[in-house]
């Protein structure tokens, strides 16, 4: 029997909290799962620093990537002798589901922005390189490791394939929304992830939703809604991955500066030299940017073990609304004045707005930018959600949006009341 | 601070006014990928290089006044328009701009489709993959557009006339 198609002689079967079980019995998928590169996202947080939020958001990348995996298997199931739908296609769609994360490192987002990096595009370097997860896909032929580089890149062709993967209404939003309210325990997140199953439907080129099903997906986009401002934009979530950005930038700038390390960062070196080799990415986790967290309290740079202190006992900066375009003129003279009294602003004073922390709106697409969600009506033909759903219009109109401005309160409470910068300071951020 | 936003604000004042989002998105990435350095971060979405960055941060600025947003039903979609305010040319006056100048890029740009940007944005996303690469790639990703050949070749030339420019 060909590699492709051969089953385990069992079911094998994950207890997963989500979604209960995680159902594998494709040789191929149990092959992937037990890889070096599939298994180092057992270290990678889902939620980045969110768990300084909640206590309870300590679940892993390698959790959601089996919960994708599985809400694709089951559509999958339901797909089938369906109009549309290619039964060849099942076993690469299983991968791209499985393996759609790989490229993600430590609090991915602040080590993106700050070395530069692209979680995709090492997705696709981990599935085309010298790696143990290449070596399985090779195994079912030659080109198909390029194909699930294709389809979680979105590059590939078949446009059905690529939109139950990644779409306004996909397998990794769904796994992840229900996956986070439950880790978070907050009681935003959930919606009838059974009911949108049922009535999807695969078109030509997309995955569209019965009208019926109209309403379940309405829960699911406010549940969208929801956990962005409850959860994943929470200001103290924020707060922490401002001190970690700024953690990360500082030792790059001292490396640069040749500042002598008490103990050599052997894993950032790369980073630092922007010049990340494949196996250098494989090898950082957040076990291993812990060691160095913990390392750096004992270095002689002030800046660098304060910041260190911060993040890893959660003595994060505090902050205040601020509308840029009423306090331009304050955030010029706030800068001056920290830097007048010690305080040096490009560490201690950091603006941050929501587009700093991209999660996905629903966007009712214009001129094609963005394929949004389409109803099959019964007479087959296809409505955008916003234009048949008063709820979704009505959140997905004007965008609210959201500027803050963090800063060390307790450095600013030690300065001399009689200073005149300190009074000054205090006018500004708390009048 | 606000460093983003304001070479963003720098660019509306320069452009004037830009219709449509997709315009919008594809102008911004060519630009980039012609070495103007803007932080938002793209990935390949079905319709091309797209930036859900960008579009949050042109919701900030129009939600602050900086700049100003027109909505014009298509009946099956809907057009924006983009123009800098008074109050976002006030605020740029506190910042350096820090980019090179690529006002000659935007007069390239402005004159164009945002169909053939959108050709030059998808083949300028594959650069990496040889000639006869790019157009296979193209001819699959976007099957429904119907590029002819005549389109790509000026899509090259277009590629290259920026290059040149941009050197």
């Amino acid at each position: 029997m060909a590699y492709r198609d051969e089953k385990l002689d069992e079911e094998k079967v994950f207890k997963d909290p989500v979604h209960r079980y995680v159902h594998v019995r494709d040789r191929v998928i149990w092959d992937l799962i037990a890889t070096p590169e599939f298994q180092r996202l057992r270290r990678i947080k889902q939620l980045g620093t969110s768990y300084m939020t909640f206590h309870g958001a300590e679940h892993s990348r390698f959790n959601h990537s089996l919960g994708v995996y599985e809400i694709v298997r089951r559509i999958v199931n339901n797909f089938e002798n369906r109009k549309n739908w290619k039964k060849e296609q099942r076993l690469l769609l299983l991968c791209a589901a499985l393996l759609h994360d790989l490229g993600h490192g430590p609090y991915s987002h602040s080590f993106e922005k700050v070395f530069g990096l692209d979680h995709e595009e090492f997705t696709r370097k981990i599935i085309l390189g010298n790696t143990g997860v290449n070596h399985v896909l090779r195994k079912v032929s030659a080109s198909f490791p390029k194909k699930v580089a294709e389809v979680i890149n979105k590059t590939y062709g078949d446009k059905l394939i690529v939109s139950i993967i990644s779409s306004q209404i996909d397998a990794d939003r769904m796994d992840y929304l229900q996956r986070d309210a439950y880790f978070t325990g907050v009681s935003y997140g959930h919606f009838d992830m059974e009911r949108i199953l049922r009535v999807m439907r695969p078109r030509e080129d997309q995955v569209v939703i019965k009208e019926s099903g109209m309403h379940a997906v309405e829960d699911y986009i406010m549940s969208r809604y929801q956990m962005y401002w409850q959860v994943y934009f929470h200001p103290v979530t924020r707060s922490a991955e401002v001190i970690l950005t700024k953690i990360l930038h500082r030792a790059k700038a001292l490396y640069k500066s040749d500042y002598t390390f008490k103990l050599r960062p052997e894993h950032f070196i790369s980073l630092f030299d922007e010049k990340v080799a494949l196996e250098d990415y494989i090898r950082l986790d957040e076990n291993v940017t812990s060691f160095y967290f913990q390392a750096w309290l004992e270095e002689d740079d002030d800046i660098l073990r304060d910041l260190c202190e911060r993040f890893l006992n959660r003595r994060l900066f505090k902050y205040i609304e601020f509308n840029p375009l009423l306090h331009v003129k304050e955030m010029v003279e706030l800068s001056r004045l920290f830097s007048e009294v010690g305080i040096d602003p490009e560490y201690y004073l950091i603006d941050d707005s929501s587009s700093d922390l991209p999660y996905d709106f629903y966007r009712p697409g214009e001129e094609e930018e963005r394929l949004p969600i389409h109803l099959q009506l019964p007479n087959g033909k296809l409505k955008e959600l916003s234009r048949q759903s008063d709820i979704v219009e009505a959140i997905s109109g004007k965008k609210r949006t959201d500027h803050k401005l963090y800063f060390p309160q307790d450095i600013l409470e030690a300065l001399p009341d009689d200073s005149q910068q300190k009074q000054r300071i205090y006018e500004i951020l708390f009048q | 601070m606000l460093a983003n936003h304001a070479n963003l604000l720098q660019f509306f004042s320069s452009v004037e006014e830009v219709v449509g989002r997709k315009k919008l998105q594809k102008m911004i990435y060519i630009l980039k990928k012609n070495g103007v350095p803007f932080g938002e971060k793209y990935e390949f979405h079905l319709f091309g290089p797209y930036s859900e960055e960008l579009s949050l941060r042109v919701d900030e600025l129009s939600n602050l006044g900086l700049i100003k947003e027109t909505k014009e039903d298509k009946s099956s979609y809907f057009q924006y328009r983009y123009t800098i305010t008074e109050e976002g040319q006030q605020f740029l006056t506190h910042y350096d701009n820090q980019f090179p100048d690529y006002q000659e890029a935007i007069r390239l740009l402005k004159e164009k489709s945002s169909r053939f940007l959108e050709l030059v944005s998808t083949m300028l996303y594959f650069e990496e993959l040889p000639q006869e690469e790019v157009e296979d790639k193209v001819r699959t990703v976007k099957k429904k557009q119907n590029y002819t050949d005549e389109e790509m070749t000026q899509a090259w030339e277009f590629i290259s006339s920026l290059k040149k420019q941009q050197a």
